[in-house]
């Protein structure tokens, strides 16, 4: 029985290769059930949004789907394969950055792969690279404390992509930062996804931060948790940074989108 | 920790440890660890004793005096320090000194000055437990929220009425955390005290028991002392869990 | 202006040093020497190498006994930290032991094991060890667990996570743990000298006491307790510098 609704016209979705499918996730926690039966497939390459409110388990979702949380029943797959743990076909990007304080901003971005047993000049070279790709030139030997949250963002976002894994699964990454800087980020998450072949899997509580980045944002609601619905945007994905947050198909569908959760706000 | 799914109560793992003391005790493996069985016997039998009763009134009596003394002086010094800046900074390099400086160590001084007797176990106990209580409690005063001070002039609060009814429950939660720690200090004070300074209380019985080898008396009383430290202790975070409900992060 | 907080620091110390002075000519007590008086004792006691000879015979015990209790209280809070099978087992005895007046045990300590080395050891022990595992097992436990999160999820062993998150997360805690342990300690070290056998220290205490040589003894316990203050200051600062970034906070904050 399909749980989605397919909103705005959508091109033929049966060629659309996914990445990861989600079918059939329960997951309880004692007597709390935060998922319930939820199925979701995540298209290759794109990002997809999961937007809804505080206590919709989408965050339980992402843990599942990045195998840091056993589902109760149902079972995700990552490029054919179910997840049965933690893997190198997937990254994770922290809400609070989950940075280690006593290690130096080159080090933390080392450290994905310095678990990996990849030796340490190499992924020393890697690091700075993505260092680099990021803007941190000038603090490899800086520690967290003496950045700003921005740049303690983009340091968990460097040692995401430094292991490069095919899917990258980003927990609010930006809801622990500034207004201004947060805008900085999902400006660049635009150009970031265009580059990298990659498929990013995006929690979110943020209405506007979902339609903008999203190739397509999947909406739960809570209580039991389901996708209500998929939406597509299609006209505006390709336009300048600047012109998406005035394009009135931007615009209409986040007023949409507040309507129907609206009621779901304590 | 769970056993056959259920949930085992914090402090239960207790119940294991007075059966192994039970064991030791029976399979006779030293003199000194008679079983638990006897010192709980022993400990019933001789509660109701005069010799007992003498050394516990003597105990409880230098150990309150001694916390009271250490509140009356303590609080209002830590709130004055909390609240005048120039008191605070002559005299908070003597509380730091003090708090981590090993207090056993001024005993002596104590036993020459104000003799072998009940006085001095009383200032020992004050001693060990009086800077903690000075700190918290200017803690507790420095760490009001500005807004309510602001608040309560924006309100045109008397300050008689501003402290009762504003900064003393603000600073309620900090102070009485120094009043718990302080109470377990001036427990340690009143033994250490009593063990040096003259044989009176819980220490004149230990030194009469172990000199004795009445070794389940010994057991017994020590039993007994540390039921009491520990139940002050906990009563004493009961009220500081009360109260502080409304504390929240600091 | 910066040099007021050092300036009322040393007319804090003129103030109550004064007050000594005063207090000894008055005098309060016959027992109670002026702080020149004691002050020149402490002199003559150190030149004449008194004060040494009787600190290397205190600190044996202390550090010895810091040293056990260090790397025994320490290994069993990590354990008990990662393990709440242990942590039901052995955290109620060391939660007792931390309220409870363990100086009541040194008249058993002293029948079972003698007025040596041994029992003063013991005595050490007993005062450092609770608060030592206490502050291990509890920094342990509360790591951050996004930290540990992170740790999985980049594909660290259990034995990575333990060695390069946990660890370093709980230092902080665990060094305040050992300075409140080295304190304790010293308690302990003191009161065995005073209660056991008159060695060291203790021993120019109680003997200056007996034969009624005031300044001396004063100027025993005053060394002490510079002795201590110092080294425990000297412990916070490097405390302070080591996990300076730690202090403020973790990353995320």
């Amino acid at each position: 029985m399909p749980q989605t609704k397919e909103v705005i016209a959508t091109p033929d979705t049966r060629e659309i290769d996914y990445a990861v499918r989600a079918r059939g996730i329960s997951k309880s926690f004692g007597d709390v059930e935060a998922l319930r039966n939820l199925s979701l497939d995540f298209p290759r390459g794109q990002l997809t949004s999961v937007l809804g409110p505080s206590g919709c388990g989408k965050t339980t979702l992402l843990k599942i789907i990045a195998g840091l949380l056993a589902p109760t029943s149902g079972e995700v797959e990552v490029n054919g394969k179910p997840v049965t743990g933690p893997g190198p076909d997937r990254a994770f990007v922290f809400q609070d950055f989950a940075l280690l304080p006593w290690a130096s901003t080159l080090r933390n971005v080392a450290f994905g792969l310095e678990l990996r047993g990849v030796a340490k000049s190499e992924r020393e070279s890697i690091a700075e690279k993505y260092i680099r790709d990021f803007g941190l030139t000038g603090f490899e030997n800086s520690y967290p404390h003496e950045l700003s949250g921005g740049m303690r963002q983009r340091v968990g976002l460097a040692r995401a992509l430094s292991v490069d894994a095919q899917v990258l699964l980003m927990d609010e990454p930006f809801s622990a930062v500034d207004e201004q800087t947060r805008r900085k980020f999902q400006e660049d998450l635009l150009s970031l996804v265009q580059q990298e072949n990659k498929t990013f899997i995006f929690v979110t509580h943020s209405i506007e931060e979902a339609v903008y980045v999203s190739d397509q944002v999947a909406i739960l609601l809570p209580r039991p948790s389901r996708v209500s619905e998929i939406i597509r945007p299609t006209s505006f994905r390709n336009k300048g940074t600047d012109s998406i947050r005035r394009d009135p198909e931007y615009l209409d569908i986040v007023d949409k989108i507040w309507e129907s959760l609206r009621s779901y706000v304590e | 920790m769970k056993l056959f799914g259920y949930q085992l109560p914090a402090m239960s793992s207790l119940i294991l440890w007075g059966i192994l003391w039970e064991l030791t005790g029976r399979l006779d493996v030293t003199f000194f660890v008679p079983p638990l069985s006897e010192v709980l016997e022993t400990l019933f039998s001789i509660i109701g004793t005069p010799v007992f009763v003498k050394a516990l009134s003597e105990t409880a009596y230098a150990f309150t005096m001694g916390v009271i003394a250490s509140i009356v002086i303590g609080i209002p010094v830590g709130i004055l320090m909390g609240k005048n800046r120039l008191l605070d900074e002559l005299l908070l390099p003597w509380v730091n000194i003090f708090l981590s400086a090993p207090l056993t160590a001024l005993v002596p001084v104590l036993m020459v000055l104000f003799g072998f007797g009940m006085k001095s176990i009383i200032i020992t106990t004050t001693l060990f437990a009086i800077w903690i209580i000075i700190l918290n409690s200017r803690a507790g005063v420095m760490q009001i929220n500005r807004s309510l001070v602001e608040m309560a002039h924006s309100f045109g609060a008397s300050p008689i009425d501003a402290f009762i009814k504003i900064y003393f429950w603000a600073a309620l939660p900090e102070i009485l955390g120094g009043v718990r720690i302080g109470v377990i200090r001036a427990v340690k004070g009143v033994i250490i005290g009593q063990l040096l300074i003259s044989i009176v209380g819980f220490g004149a019985l230990f030194e009469l028991y172990s000199s004795n080898f009445l070794m389940a008396h010994f057991w017994a009383v020590l039993v007994v002392l540390f039921a009491l430290a520990f139940t002050i202790a906990e009563f004493l975070a009961y009220l500081e869990r009360r109260v502080a409900y409304y504390a929240a992060k600091r | 202006m910066r040099s007021r907080p050092l300036f009322l620091k040393l007319l804090s110390a003129v103030i109550v040093f004064g007050a000594w002075e005063i207090a000894g000519r008055i005098p309060v007590s016959n027992a109670f020497p002026t702080f020149v008086e004691s002050m020149l004792a402490l002199v003559t006691l150190t030149l004449d190498g008194t004060m040494f000879t009787a600190y290397v015979e205190t600190l044996k015990p202390l550090v010895v006994g810091v040293a056990i209790s260090a790397a025994l209280g320490i290994g069993l809070g990590i354990w008990i930290g990662l393990s709440s099978k242990f942590d039901w087992l052995f955290s109620p005895i060391f939660i007792v032991m931390q309220s409870a007046p363990l100086a009541a045990l040194i008249p058993l300590l002293i029948i079972a094991y003698g007025i040596g080395l041994t029992s003063k050891v013991f005595v050490v022990c007993i005062m450092a060890m609770p608060v030592i595992v206490l502050n291990t097992s509890s920094a342990v436990r509360n790591t951050p667990t996004s930290m540990i999160e992170m740790g999985r999820a980049f594909l660290g062993t259990k034995l990575d996570i333990i060695l390069r998150i946990i660890i370093p997360s709980a230092s902080p805690i665990i060094f305040s743990g050992l300075r409140l342990g080295i304190s304790a300690g010293f308690i302990g070290a003191i009161l065995a000298e005073l209660k056991i056998t008159p060695t060291g220290v203790g021993d120019i205490i109680s003997f200056s006491r007996s034969i009624a040589d005031y300044p001396s003894m004063y100027a025993a316990i005053f060394s002490i307790i510079l002795l201590a203050v110092l080294f425990l200051n000297l412990l916070e600062k490097i405390e302070k510098v080591l996990f300076k970034g730690n202090i403020r906070g973790y990353a995320s904050d």
